[in-house]
């Protein structure tokens, strides 16, 4: 009973803040909004028993891509007036194609099938959700694990190379310049006569 | 009242959010922030599915697909961010409209 108040609680809660994500005039307070409904269904997920998940979305989304997403829309200087143009001329549009899939997809859900109850097999005193995902991980899906790796270290450097600009007035040392330069380039030798004394 | 959460309630409840995303996309087509955070939405509905039928069937699969998605979104949105910012410095706007280059 408690579990359902909780759900309740938290599933208000994610969808308000869903709402005030898309309809939030500032984006900064958008993407504050975005913050909450992460936070909320963390909440969620802690109900499911996914307390791994749940931990890494507050830790890694909230707190390093959010922050992310927060830095960029400080860092941008939008004209909000021209970009919330025609927010009112496509809301009946929107409205319509919301309605129908929320009624599609909530005829189908509420079928019998999908009322599946959690299973019944009790859980040992000791199950840790965090060791068993670590388990699956580094065993059955390992290749996987190392692919999703490759990735991130694709995106590193793909933001990094996409923002990185150099500055045209700064002076800085050119090191493959200074090691490939020889004496004859700079040491011009030249022979004279020497001047003697009249 | 509901006396015990099954399968459904969670599945509704994250259609509705997907839902509320695809409308955002709808309202906001000129601004390309609010449009990246409602595919944060959308890919946040996505893993509560994920999560909710991993408990209900008890298959610890769903979860590690969850840890994929999480990791692929964050690689999207640092990429999205980055283009964009690059965006606003070559072009100084970020409405989707003045983007015509292209004649897309």
């Amino acid at each position: 009973m408690f579990e359902t108040w909780l759900f309740l609680l938290f599933g208000a809660v994610l969808l308000v803040s869903g709402v005030l994500v898309i309809t939030a005039r500032n984006p900064v307070h958008g993407v504050l909004f975005l913050v909450l409904a992460f936070f909320t269904a963390a909440g969620i997920w802690l109900l499911l028993r996914a307390e791994f998940l749940a931990i890494a979305l507050v830790v890694v989304y909230v707190g390093a891509v959010m922050v992310l997403f927060l830095f960029v829309v400080m860092m941008l200087d939008i004209n909000l007036e021209r970009v919330r143009e025609g927010f009112w001329r496509n809301l009946p549009l929107a409205l319509i194609v919301g309605g129908i899939m929320v009624f599609e997809m909530v005829a189908v859900l509420l079928n019998r099938i999908y009322g599946t109850r959690p299973l019944a097999t009790p859980v040992p005193a000791d199950y840790s959700n965090t060791k068993e995902l670590g388990r699956v991980l580094y065993t059955q899906y390992a290749y996987a694990f190392e692919i999703a790796a490759v990735l991130l270290l694709v995106a590193i450097i793909a933001a990094i190379a996409l923002t990185l600009r150099r500055r045209k007035d700064s002076r800085s040392q050119d090191p493959s310049a200074q090691v490939r330069a020889r004496r004859e380039d700079r040491v011009r030798l030249v022979s004279m006569p020497s001047e003697t004394e009249k | 009242m509901i006396e015990t959460l099954n399968l459904s309630h969670y599945l509704v409840l994250a259609a509705i959010l997907f839902a509320i995303s695809v409308v955002g996309i709808f309202l906001n087509r000129r601004n390309l922030i609010v449009l990246l955070m409602a595919i944060e939405l959308m890919l946040l509905a996505v893993n509560i599915n994920f999560i909710a039928f991993s408990h209900f069937l008890g298959d610890l699969a769903g979860q590690v697909f969850v840890f994929f998605i999480l990791t692929v979104a964050a690689a999207e949105s640092a990429i999205g961010l980055a283009i964009l910012v690059v965006l606003f410095r070559e072009r100084r706007t970020i409405n989707v409209e003045d983007l015509d280059t292209m004649r897309g």
